[in-house]
């Protein structure tokens, strides 16, 4: 069944919060510190050690985290629509240099760490 | 009686009319996409569009959530589809393709590339507010923390005691970071090397503002997003965590 796929997901996505939450309140930052990268970093052990023991997901089962998966990129283009894009301009020269040069300096940066992989 | 239908169509929070909305700026973003010959824009295009109804939507009514401060939109609408929690549960989502060995492989450049980013983009924030005339340590150390993220800014502005103004501007420079982000990725992504597992790692790492990295990833290489957005989402909470501390330190000893 898809929502057993949803479901699944869901749990990941709570049980990363909380241990974010966690981190958060040991490093003293509160809040949910990495709570979705620790998320996906279980689903991730738990599909692979699923998988190399034989036990795949059925297909209906697997159609609700595709489904997920598909809904991706609209919900990125509704968060776009929500975004305070007038105050960022409103920021002035200081928010846009400061946030403009950290962006685009960070992007050139990516294929020097990009080769420090070994 | 036309009219009273359609005002009390109108004043109820609908999530159905905010779907219906973005699926047609996914279509109408698709089809330009496909007669300009480039399909791969098309999500590109789609983020742009969101940005400018967000744009007018804050233009319409002053508000700070873009198109959901505009009623029929509201609440359950873009605010809904378009918020943390709903980005963050499709997010996890796209780990299910996620390839155990490219994980193993980047994970240590990844921890490293969020140090990296981090410290960089708080020397760069500090360096402009400096070079602009800021010359208050805490106030420089707020504008670097606004460089880091939208989040680390206000978080740090306020452990520091700065004016509100300084948190605004905080603020402002995350999301121009956010936005350029979205944007500019798709075209800089060949230059960069942008197209395998361990730089969308390094890359997520680096820039790490989640809703840029997601948008720019799915705008780019949608394969790539669940790379990006897994070491992305440390990037905030290792903000908040060194910047008011060591950051703030650094930028005293300097200034005074």
């Amino acid at each position: 069944m898809e929502i057993i796929g949803m479901g699944f997901v869901a749990f990941f996505m709570l049980l990363g919060s909380f241990l974010g939450r966690i981190l958060g309140q040991f490093l003293g930052t509160g809040g949910d510190v990495g709570g979705v990268g620790l998320a996906m970093l279980f689903m991730v052990l738990t599909v692979n050690y699923l998988e190399n023991r034989g036990r795949m997901f059925k297909p209906r089962t697997e159609n609700g985290i595709k489904f997920l998966s598909a809904l991706y990129i609209p919900i990125i283009v509704a968060m776009a629509a929500r975004l305070n894009v007038v105050g960022a301009i409103n920021g002035g020269l200081v928010a846009i240099l400061a946030g403009g040069i950290a962006t685009i300096g960070a992007m050139f940066l990516v294929p020097l760490l990009s080769k420090l992989k070994k | 009686m036309l009219t009273a239908a359609f005002n009390s169509f109108a004043g109820a929070d609908h999530l159905i009319i905010s779907i219906a909305l973005i699926a047609l700026i996914m279509f109408i973003t698709k089809k330009i996409s496909i007669m300009l010959g480039e399909e791969r824009i098309a999500s590109a295009l789609a983020i742009i569009t969101g940005l400018v109804l967000a744009f007018i939507g804050g233009k319409v009514t002053g508000g700070s959530s873009g198109l959901a401060d505009i009623s029929i939109f509201s609440g359950a609408g873009i605010g809904l589809l378009g918020g943390s929690m709903l980005r963050d549960y499709t997010i996890i989502s796209t780990a299910y393709g996620v390839k155990l060995k490219n994980l193993k492989k980047a994970g240590p450049v990844g921890v490293i590339s969020l140090l990296v980013g981090v410290i960089f983009s708080f020397i760069v924030g500090s360096a402009v507010a400096m070079a602009l005339g800021y010359t208050d340590p805490a106030e420089v150390t707020t504008i670097g923390a606004g460089a880091v993220t939208f989040i680390v800014g206000p978080v740090t502005g306020t452990a520091l005691g700065v004016s509100s103004e300084i948190i605004a501007i905080s603020v402002a420079a995350g999301l121009v970071k956010s936005i350029m982000t979205m944007v500019i990725t798709p075209f800089i992504a060949d230059l960069v090397g942008l197209d395998n597992p361990t730089s969308a790692m390094v890359y997520g790492g680096l820039i790490g503002t989640t809703s840029g990295v997601a948008g720019g990833l799915a705008a780019t290489a949608p394969e790539l997003v669940p790379y990006g957005a897994m070491t992305a989402t440390f990037y905030t909470g290792l903000g908040t965590l060194i910047v008011p501390s060591v950051g703030f330190i650094i930028i005293r000893s300097i200034l005074l």
